[in-house]
């Protein structure tokens, strides 16, 4: 009991504490790989303690929504940090750990953050929040799929299953529908967490941004919440890609040897991860409004292919 | 292009019963009309092909008693020109609006209702343009009795925008306050969805009364606050400004100074397009092109500190040559520093435009067509990327530029891509006639005294600048002092086809298309 609890404190842990680092790694390597010499990798912590730090100012049109909106956040993510596979296979919740549950913890946290941009009556925030719901409603559907058709072959809609079978059978991922999935679900994370082409997350132009304008009337220790949040965000997108399709290292046993080992897996194989959005985001330009639901159409039809391949391919 | 006569122009004039017809120039003629002529002859040199392109006023009752404006009418290159002035009685105050053969007349009408007080008669739109509304109606601060007043309430007046009605249709506010660090202005978008079905640009916050100013200032400091009309072109409004004053007084500029005044003027035309095609593709979210062009401005603002002691190059031109570390700038070394940059970003802008997703971005983008750009009277090189060939360095040559052969680049599409294409044309251009100079520029005098100004006439000052063509017009009250400086920056006559440009286009397009054609707020507010 105490080793399950302890677990899933070193997992929120891990997702919380790692969640800035990540993003400040991205935000690094991008730097170096435009050319420039860019922040150290730990500015966001000095960002978020900045902004903790400030008065937040809040329009006096808004409602206990605006208000509320950075705690769902930040506590929608702190449970899927409970939920999905981080350092070991089967977390606390891990009991209703299921795909559909993770699903809808994340889409919880867009609602919120869609009716949070509408609350101040801004123009931006209602832009955004439109822009950021007809993504939303277009990524949902390939996520699902996506992860589908790695339910398909493990025969189970539970993610500790899913990647403890793909752990104790490591050929089940040489399989081309993983690698569809994979893929599909790599570009559905752009779209989730905001990145290029789908969302520039550097800008500074209000009329282009999704993400941003809706949180543009945030400041202070709330803003601290909702960048952290969105932080978290792409750190369990990017745990789910790593630890779902490539579950080597994640553990089923609570002893601090395979845990320390599942940790730097997991530092590795974000790494990784990282440096391939980087170079992404470096290669691409961001893409007209109206084009996106093409890509996300890409998408689903990737992951299509991937559920139709587990039926063909055995 | 065929070129209109001078000849043909000054018959137009003298049938339209114009008096007191004078050649200025090899390509400029003078004279006086009625004010009740105006519109008759506007047409008859519509027949040619010369259009208003510039129109001030000036409140000359104290020496003449009456107001007058000048006209300038001349075709899209700007040469041949007919400076037409007119007189407007002071007890009368109202002269025949161009506003509906021109659009450029019709802005400049405005700001002449706002600053000045005279009205257009038949003008179809006479809301503020220049002003704000909290200013005291019947105040008009270019009058020379205009005296500052402190009664200036915000009386929470709005501004009478276009409404647009219909389902759907929505309204969005952006600025004056903005994200960016950039300057204040005020777009009023309606949109249906996303795409934009009108856009009200409502500008004017950054107003300073620089006008009113140049006419305060000893002689030997209004170089200096020309170049502070717009930052960014700081040698284009020095030059435009001493141009005018030495074609005033009379004077001579040395050989040597016409041509680093060449210099000048491309270093200054470089940075900022290196600059502005930078910040296009960055626009489009592709850091690595933004990252770059930035780096390669920072070596051409750090060249311009070495050559003229002035990372925007500030200070170097002056009344009658240039001045300073200029003077003696090795030219050569120079051409080359600036032909290995011009190398690197060349390299750089064809990385950007290489990719598809880039190409994607700017193609078909802010289009405005060349039938539009030619209503709208589109100068500089938003006019070259919409298929008007002007270029007043080979069309009007100005300091040595009638020595080299400018090429002028020409883009049809009048996209984003076209405007972008346009800079990456003149940055390799820029560089060639830097080359070109450097083995020309002899040696010699550099600044030669200007005489005193000649009371009672007037002069103009033309320079295409990085943006387009700028004029200053001056005429003096004293040998050393002036009585009215107009400036017109290329900002004031094309902030009004962004408008169009937008049309159609999608909200996050916006920024795309306002950067394509980066103008300056600043030199529009004055």
């Amino acid at each position: 009991m105490i080793a399950t609890l302890l677990i899933a404190l070193g997992q929120v842990l891990v997702a919380g504490a790692g969640a800035p680092l990540l993003v400040g790694v991205v935000r690094t390597l991008k730097a170096r790989l435009a050319g420039r010499r860019g922040p150290s990798p730990w500015q966001p912590y000095a960002d978020l303690r900045k902004l903790l730090g400030k008065e937040p100012v809040v329009s006096t049109t808004t409602s206990w929504v605006f208000r509320a909106t950075p705690y769902v956040l930040v506590a929608t993510m702190l449970v899927t940090a409970l939920v999905v596979p981080i350092l070991v296979a089967r977390p606390a919740l891990g009991f209703a750990g299921n795909i559909i549950l993770l699903m809808y913890l994340f889409m919880l946290g867009t609602f919120f953050l869609a009716l949070a941009g509408l609350d101040s009556g801004s123009a931006f925030g209602g832009m955004g929040s439109s822009r950021e719901v007809a993504i939303a409603a277009l990524a949902e559907p390939t996520i699902i799929l996506a992860v589908f058709a790695l339910a398909l072959r493990a025969e189970t809609i539970n993610l500790g299953d899913v990647v403890e079978r793909l752990a104790r059978e490591p050929l089940l991922a040489a399989n081309p529908a993983h690698l569809l999935a994979f893929v599909a679900f790599f570009i559905v994370m752009l779209a989730e967490t905001g990145r290029l082409p789908v969302d520039n997350p550097a800008t500074h132009l209000e009329l282009t941004m999704i993400h941003e304008a809706m949180v543009l009337e945030y400041s202070g220790r709330y803003l601290a919440l909702v960048e952290w949040a969105s932080a978290m965000r792409l750190f369990v997108f990017m745990t789910l890609l790593a630890n779902l399709f490539f579950p080597w290292g994640v553990t089923s046993l609570a002893e601090p040897v395979p845990l320390l080992l599942g940790l730097l897996a997991l530092a590795g194989k974000l790494a990784v991860l990282a440096a391939a959005l980087a170079v992404l985001e470096t290669t691409v330009a961001k893409l007209r409004l109206f084009r996106v639901p093409e890509l996300l159409a890409g998408s689903f039809a990737l992951a299509l292919l991937s559920v139709t391949a587990v039926f063909l391919v055995p | 292009m065929t070129r209109v006569p001078l000849d043909a122009l000054t018959r137009a004039v003298v049938e339209s019963g114009a008096t007191g017809v004078t050649a200025r120039a090899a390509d400029a003629l003078e004279c006086r009309v009625a004010a009740r002529e105006i519109p008759a002859l506007a047409d008859r040199l519509a027949q040619l092909g010369a259009t208003c392109q510039f129109l001030a006023a000036a409140d000359t009752r104290a020496s003449s008693g009456d107001f007058t404006l000048v006209y300038a009418f001349a075709p899209v290159t700007l040469a041949p020109r007919a400076a037409v002035l007119v007189s407007v009685a002071p007890e009368d105050a109202r002269f025949p609006s161009l506003a509906t053969r021109s659009f450029a007349a019709s802005r400049f009408e405005r700001e002449i209702h706002d600053m000045v007080g005279l009205v257009p008669v038949g003008h179809p739109d006479l809301r503020r343009l220049a002003l704000h509304q909290f200013w005291p109606a019947g105040y008009h601060p270019l009058r020379r009795d205009a005296t500052p007043r402190g009664d200036f309430r915000d009386e929470g007046q709005p501004f009478p925008f276009r409404r647009v009605e219909g389902e759907g249709i929505f309204e969005i506010t952006v600025g004056p306050v903005h994200a960016g660090i950039i300057e204040p202005g005020h777009f009023r978008f309606s949109v249906q969805g996303e795409t934009i079905v009108n856009l009200e640009t409502r500008l004017g916050f950054a107003h300073k009364g620089t006008e009113k100013l140049f006419a305060t200032l000893p002689l030997d400091r209004t170089p200096a606050l020309a170049e502070r009309i717009s930052g960014d072109t700081s040698v284009g409004h020095a030059l435009a400004h001493c141009q005018a004053l030495e074609a005033l007084a009379g004077g001579d500029v040395p050989a040597r100074a016409r041509w680093l005044r060449v210099v000048l003027l491309e270093l200054e035309r470089l940075y900022n397009h290196v600059a502005d095609v930078g910040m296009i593709v960055n626009d489009t979210g592709f850091a690595f092109g933004h990252a770059h062009c930035f780096r390669i401005r920072e070596e051409l603002l750090r060249l311009n500190e070495r050559v003229a002691g002035h990372r925007l190059l500030r200070g170097a031109v002056v009344p009658g040559g240039v001045t300073g570390p200029v003077e003696r700038a090795p030219l050569a070394p120079l051409a080359t520093t600036v032909e290995a940059l011009v190398g690197e970003f060349l390299e750089v802008a064809q990385l950007c435009l290489d990719s598809t997703m880039v190409l994607e971005r700017l193609q078909g983008t802010g289009r405005l067509f060349t039938h539009t750009a030619r209503e709208m009277q589109v100068v500089g090189l938003v006019g070259r990327a919409s298929g008007i060939d002007a270029d007043l360095r080979r069309d009007a040559p100005f300091a040595a530029y009638g020595e080299l052969e400018v090429r002028a680049a020409l883009y049809e599409a009048g996209d984003v891509w076209a405007r972008t294409m346009v800079r990456v044309d003149e940055v390799r251009e820029s560089a060639r006639l830097i080359r070109a100079a450097a083995a020309a520029t002899p040696d010699g005098a550099t600044r030669a005294p200007l005489p005193p100004l000649s009371v009672g006439g007037h002069a103009f000052g033309l320079v295409e600048a990085w943006r387009g063509p700028l004029w200053h017009w001056v005429s003096a009250e004293t040998p050393a002092k002036l009585a009215r400086v107009k400036v017109v920056d290329p900002s004031f006559r094309n902030w009004a086809a962004l408008e169009y440009a937008v049309l159609k286009n999608i909200v996050p397009d916006f920024p795309l298309c306002n950067k394509s054609f980066n103008l300056s707020y600043s030199g529009n507010d004055l």
